[in-house]
């Protein structure tokens, strides 16, 4: 298969950035979107040009590393992936690939395809946690949690960080991945001690580092490669109204 | 030099644990302020051990390559965690996974080692499950257990397909809070090249910011190294596509003996090869064998004809399916452990019964654990990873059966520890996959997760201060003394000297090269003959590399060219180490098959006599011939015996 890529090239933060045009040719339809990105590098360094950067690393959808937003949406057209599970065979030959990285004001672009998404970690730093140390814990089996209950809040624990999310939405909002994790820790017995410093600090905290408001769009649901349900947002909202009334 | 002292306390194997503990010097509250310490990893074992160590009040500085320390390598472990809780009744003990990981093993790990860590194994579940970790659950509303190969009992925990994400998640919710609390600073993007050695011990490291290109200097009372395998000299492997050796190799060079190097495991179940184009390979965990049978046709006209595309696996009857697992090995049948179910796969294809374009690939088939349960049960167990291999190959597993091959996986060789987790490098300590410690020759599933965990939270943060309780009266030694300025000026020579190369070939042909030489000789199956050539070969290959490899960019910005080219130039000389092992070690064990030592039926024959140690290599210089040390291992508590699976 051959394509046309338009991939977004940045030198270094403070640069500008622009679009450069790429052509590749011969990319089986069994590839991977990133392989197909290695054969560019490759074809570049050979040129002595500088390979496109662009973040990944376990390459099969699990550690939230790539983020690349292709023809207008996170991780490709492709529902419950990430591009690293991207296959050359959603394309149709000779089609022309746009190529962006995450765009939003929390997440600024360190070069080219690759942004800085640190604020997700300082979000999760404010609570989302539970406060025991090493040590000193009773039998894992002391606390009996039903399992339609345990079965949600691993459902909300699949959140990958990997911020499509915020990518996909207007306003830039971070709130699926917060509800996310507020959700995951709410419904389990462990979590409930510290819910509501929990939800109270992260959404502050959300606030803080320049994410917008979440107006109920749902696009960051349609988009979440871990089909991380709107659901949560709505738990969100209960658990930020219980706290924020007592 | 060091020399090779295991310290394995005396006395009893059950009470030696709790005698280290009750015996070891510990280090007071107000001194552990005092006391800073560095570690290298935010996988299980670097998040565990750097989250628990600020909770007792030391300094800690943490470090990882990726953006964020919930993205270690750790994060992809899909199977499970092993614990000797017993909760399913069916006979399970510390004993008895201390017995099955020495078996597991083949002879070659430590005894008092593996029974610690068996000790430790029920903490971690409590830990994990205290920290919200949402490990599957029974209607009733308890923990949830399934099987792993190598095991007649029910110990493995697990959360769906994503054990590795929601432990390693765990972790970082610990480390995080100690970030927070201000007893932990993080270091992502930051990558360790080199290791600070102050009169004779570990004081610091030097690392590159890999967003800007800054050399940092970096003190430390004690060094713990966490940055995981190093599957990826194949180049082709299920690691992440960062994992590497660069830091586990630079400390072999700085004096830490590397354990077993030639120990690596291949994993049964992944999805096979498809082109030369491919980065990396993707595990099917090994939890699917639970329900999965594997076969291959048994004439070879019919493995012919599904090659050619002629004949579809679901066409072929019962009759003419062999079920090579469960023939060879009824007691086992498809559990059988990881190194057996790989050599038979190579064995069926070698000998013409392949499927797959290629032939290299067997048939994992659930469509009798679909008649038996439902596809509802069998969406429930593994319905992720059923929807990653659709995506992958664009077939669908409820109805056709899977195609599997070994890939390399794990490796169980790493940097030699003695039983404090402490390297030959006095201050310098290794835990989690950079060390050679639990696994022997072969790891069990669900196994290295336990480790991670135990080395972390149960284990580093005791022995640490042993070592740390004779260094309270050491000032914080400045970054300008002359260590940190030696150490900084060989990375940036290092840095130098790729990037005035300017040649001809990029930094992947040459690993791709490298990776090409390591399977097909240091791989499944190897010989006298084969690993002799991979040791030339590499050298060759590393003389080329170093005349005639591309890096692009410069070095003061982020470019991953770099990164790739500092990781490779470490992979081709620790592959000729691997190969030397290999070739050293006359017997065949766990995942070490050394092809002129097998028995009548094709089994690993070893030989406890001349080879029942762990092979201890010492650095000499470069072009030098590393010394060999041994570790010779006593088995006092378990009877060693001719591994059966039968
Ligand atoms: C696909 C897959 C599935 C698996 N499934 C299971 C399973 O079901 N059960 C099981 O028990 N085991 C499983 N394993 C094995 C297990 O996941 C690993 O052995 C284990 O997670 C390793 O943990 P670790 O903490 O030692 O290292 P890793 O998790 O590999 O972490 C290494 C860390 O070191 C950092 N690092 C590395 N080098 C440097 C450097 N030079 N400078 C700075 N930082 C560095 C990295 O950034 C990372 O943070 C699986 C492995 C794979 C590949
Ligand atoms: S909620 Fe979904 S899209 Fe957002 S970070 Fe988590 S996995 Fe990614
Ligand atoms: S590279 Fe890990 S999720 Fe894509």
């Amino acid at each position: 298969m051959n394509f046309t890529l338009k991939i977004w090239r940045q030198e270094s933060a403070s640069s500008k950035g622009r679009f450069e045009t790429y052509k590749i040719s011969n990319i089986s339809d069994e590839c991977s979107f990133l392989e197909m990105l290695d054969q560019l590098n490759e074809q570049l360094v050979d040129k002595f040009d500088k390979p496109v950067c662009f973040d990944h690393d376990c390459r099969e959808g699990i550690c939230g590393m790539c983020s690349l937003y292709i023809n207008g949406r996170p991780h490709g057209n492709d529902s419950g992936i990430t591009t690293c599970q991207l296959h050359m065979r959603r394309f149709k030959d000779g089609d022309t690939i746009v190529i962006e990285p995450w765009r939003a004001k929390a997440f600024p672009i360190l070069k080219d395809l690759v942004v800085d998404r640190s604020a997700f970690d300082k979000i999760a730093q404010e609570g989302a946690y539970v406060s025991v140390n090493t040590g000193g814990i009773p039998d894992g089996n002391a606390i009996p949690v039903p399992k339609v209950k345990s079965d949600l809040a691993m459902d909300a624990a699949a959140c990958i960080g990997c911020g499509a999310c915020v990518a996909t939405c207007k306003n830039a909002s971070a709130m699926l991945f917060v509800s996310a994790n507020v959700s995951h820790l709410a419904l389990l017995p462990q979590g409930k001690i510290e819910a509501k410093e929990r939800v109270t600090k992260m959404v502050a905290k959300m606030d803080e580092l320049g994410f917008g408001n979440c107006t109920n769009t749902g696009a960051c649901e349609a988009e979440c490669p871990k089909e991380i349900k709107l659901s949560n947002i709505a738990r969100l909202f209960r658990e930020y109204y219980v706290a924020s009334i007592s | 030099m060091s020399e090779i002292k295991s310290k394995i306390p005396q006395g009893p194997l059950a009470d030696k644990w709790t005698t280290y503990k009750s015996t070891q010097n510990l280090v007071n509250p107000a001194n552990k302020r005092k006391l800073d310490v560095i570690v290298v990893g935010t996988g299980l074992a670097g998040a565990s051990a750097a989250s628990s160590l600020g909770e007792l009040g030391f300094n800690v500085k943490i470090f990882c390559y990726q953006d964020s320390p919930r993205r270690a390598h750790s994060i992809a472990a899909q199977g499970g965690i092993n614990a000797a809780k017993n909760y399913q009744n069916d006979g399970d003990s510390v004993y008895r996974l201390f017995y099955d990981t020495i078996k597991g093993g083949d002879y070659r790990a430590r005894e008092a080692n593996v029974y610690r860590l068996a000790e430790v194994s029920n903490s971690i579940i409590d830990q994990c499950v205290a920290q919200g970790v949402p490990f599957a659950r029974e209607y009733g509303g308890l923990l949830d257990n399934r099987s792993f190969g190598g095991a007649q009992v029910s110990r493995t925990f697990y959360a769906r397909g994503q054990t590795g994400q929601q432990l390693l998640l765990g972790a970082y919710r610990a480390l995080n809070r100690q970030i927070k609390a201000g007893t932990v600073e993080m270091h992502n993007r930051d990558e360790m090249l080199e290791l600070v050695i102050v009169d004779g011990k570990a004081r610091g490291i030097v690392s590159r910011n890999l967003v800007t290109g800054q050399i940092e200097r970096h003190f430390g009372h004690a060094v713990v190294l966490a940055t995981g395998g190093y599957g990826n000299v194949f180049f082709l492997s299920t690691n992440a596509m960062g994992s590497n050796a660069s830091a586990a190799w630079q400390v072999y060079k700085k004096g830490a003996f590397f354990g077993n190097p030639c120990f690596t495991q291949i994993h049964p179940t992944c999805i096979p090869v498809h082109g030369d184009y491919q980065s990396k390979l993707t595990l099917m965990s090994e939890s699917l064998r639970n329900d999965g049978r594997i076969w291959v046709p048994k004439k070879k006209e019919d493995a012919e004809a599904i090659r050619k595309g002629t004949l579809k696996p679901t066409q072929l009857k019962e009759e003419d399916r062999d079920y090579y697992l469960e023939r060879r090995y009824p007691a086992f049948g498809n559990l059988v452990p990881r190194d057996v179910a790989s050599r038979a796969a190579k064995e069926r294809c070698d000998a013409g019964f392949g499927v797959g374009t290629t032939g290299l690939a067997v048939y994992l088939d659930f469509s009798s654990a679909i008649n038996r349960l439902g596809k509802k049960v069998i969406e429930e167990r593994y319905g992720n990873l059923f929807q990653m291999y659709e995506k992958i190959v664009d077939e669908n597993p409820y109805e056709t059966p899977m195609m599997i091959y070994p890939a390399v996986h794990y490796t169980m060789g790493g940097i030699w520890v003695d039983y404090e987790l402490q390297t030959t490098i006095p201050g310098l300590f290794a835990i989690g996959e950079a060390n050679f410690s639990d696994h022997g020759a072969n790891r069990l599933g669900a196994s290295a997760l336990m480790q991670g965990l135990a080395d972390g939270y149960f284990v580093l943060p005791y022995t640490i201060q042993n070592y740390l309780s004779a260094d309270i009266r050491t000032p914080r030694i400045s970054t300008d003394t002359p260590a940190f300025q030696e150490a900084e000026k060989s990375v940036k020579e290092r840095i130098q000297r790729l990037m005035s190369i300017r040649g001809k070939h990029s930094v992947d042909s040459f690993h791709k090269k490298l990776g090409k030489i390591m399977w097909d000789k240091v791989g499944m199956a190897r010989t006298k003959q084969s690993c002799t050539e991979a040791i030339t070969e590499i050298q060759a290959l590393r003389a080329e590399f170093w005349k005639d490899v591309r890096v692009t960019g410069t070095p003061d910005e982020l470019n991953p060219e770099l990164e790739k080219a500092l990781r490779v130039a470490d992979f081709l000389e620790l592959g000729e180490l691997m190969a030397r092992d290999a070739l050293h070690r006359e017997e065949s064990c766990g995942g070490h098959f050394r092809e002129e030592y097998q028995t009548e039926e094709g089994e690993a024959k070893r030989d406890d006599s001349d080879f029942m140690y762990v092979a201890a290599w010492e650095y000499k210089g470069e072009n030098e011939e590393p010394k060999l040390n041994k570790e010779v291992l006593e088995y006092e508590n378990i009877k060693v015996a001719q591994r059966n699976y039968k």
